[in-house]
């Protein structure tokens, strides 16, 4: 298939794309004030507005796909949580499945293992999409891919570090790959959106992502000391609009200013 | 690596036990490195990265070193008076004694 030139992105796949940034920069967004330290804090800080940064990209230029009374606040403020296409993996509160609540526990290994398998996971998507022949879709792909090589260098680097650190952090780090891994899952076979992408011509390829995602995972997991957890089990679907209850509480703590608000300026 | 029974329950290594070290940031090709601030890390490539999100996220930089703080050798405070009021007088070391021809412009 040749796409013509100006083929656009459809409309779902870069919703997509903008949810699961804008649910992971929330996510990470709740460290700021809490870091283990003080420069770390600023690392994850620095991560999450990346990510908030390439959410609104990605939703202004789905705004303009939806029409003249969509703007990014609306798409990111007024769709409800069965509305959101992001990944499972992405909502999940910062502990492992048996803490009592997310406030009491929030986990930094469970951060960390979940930004590596994600940005693992999007620095092929957005090479991929670099190639894309909606030119507004690669110019947003070129500016992440850069950031997104950086979460996953940050990612790869704290893994190894607690890993192949003390007692504690292996044994946490370790819990947290455990938890995780079988969310991964979802990341291979395509929803509608993804096969609207790949029929449109959009240069994503799921198939060819996942051997060399897994080969760094391999490489991190081996020089971190931890055991591969498999994948297998309950196979989420966040991206098919199959949440778990986390993302509704997210949400409700994200948009409740903007609706209890609406056209508030700050 | 063991795995440990009390996780969570035992506190971790206090995080003040990360050694400081000092950074320098180039601003431009062709600048100087330029001191600007310290942080705790656990080692040097932790250092630079924790320097490229502390120092540089307003691109204040193209470069960073990172120095450990206890490499570097500083003057003491009380050796002020012998190391640095000798120059105090000594002003014909500044070159305000040569005339600049015009045509040498700026300099």
């Amino acid at each position: 298939m040749t796409p013509a030139a100006h083929t656009l992105a459809p409309l779902a796949f870069v919703l997509q794309l903008a949810d699961n940034a804008l649910v992971l920069g929330q996510r990470n967004a709740e460290w700021c004030g809490h870091g283990p330290a003080l420069e770390e804090d600023i690392a994850l800080a620095n991560n999450s507005l990346d990510l908030i940064g390439q959410a609104r990209m990605l939703y202004s230029l789905a705004a303009t796909h939806v029409g003249p009374s969509a703007t990014e606040d609306s798409l990111a403020y007024w769709r409800g949580p069965e509305e959101f296409r992001n990944y499972t993996l992405l909502e999940l509160p910062h502990h492992g499945p048996l803490a009592p609540s997310a406030r009491q526990a929030r986990d930094f290994a469970t951060t960390i293992v979940r930004n590596f398998l994600y940005s693992n996971l999007m620095v092929g998507v957005w090479a991929q999409l670099l190639h894309s022949p909606d030119a507004q879709l690669a110019a947003i792909a070129a500016k992440a891919i850069k950031e997104t090589r950086y979460h996953l260098r940050h990612a790869h680097d704290w893994v190894v570090r607690l890993g192949d650190g003390t007692d504690t952090s292996h044994a946490r780090v370790q819990a947290a790959l455990d938890h995780l891994m079988p969310y991964t899952q979802e990341f291979w076979p395509a929803s509608d959106a993804e096969q609207a992408a790949i029929d449109a011509g959009m240069g994503l390829n799921l198939s060819a992502l996942q051997a060399p995602w897994q080969q760094q995972l391999t490489e991190t997991v081996a020089l971190a000391q931890l055991k591969l957890s498999s994948a297998q089990g309950f196979v989420s679907g966040g991206k098919n609009g199959m949440h778990s209850e986390h993302l509704s509480y997210l949400l409700s703590d994200m948009q409740s200013l903007a609706r209890a608000h609406p056209q508030a300026v700050w | 690596m063991s795995s440990s029974k009390d996780m969570g329950s035992k506190p971790l290594k206090p995080l003040h036990e990360w050694p400081l070290w000092e950074v320098f940031v180039r601003s431009k090709q062709g600048l100087e490195h330029k001191h600007c601030g310290s942080l705790h890390a656990s080692d040097a490539q932790h250092a630079l990265q924790l320097a490229r999100d502390v120092y540089t996220r307003r691109q204040e930089g193209v470069s960073i070193w990172v120095v450990p703080s206890n490499a570097i050798t500083a003057s003491e405070p009380n050796d002020k008076a012998e190391f640095f009021d000798p120059s105090a007088d000594k002003i014909y070391r500044h070159p305000t004694f040569y005339v600049i021809p015009d045509e040498v412009g700026h300099m």
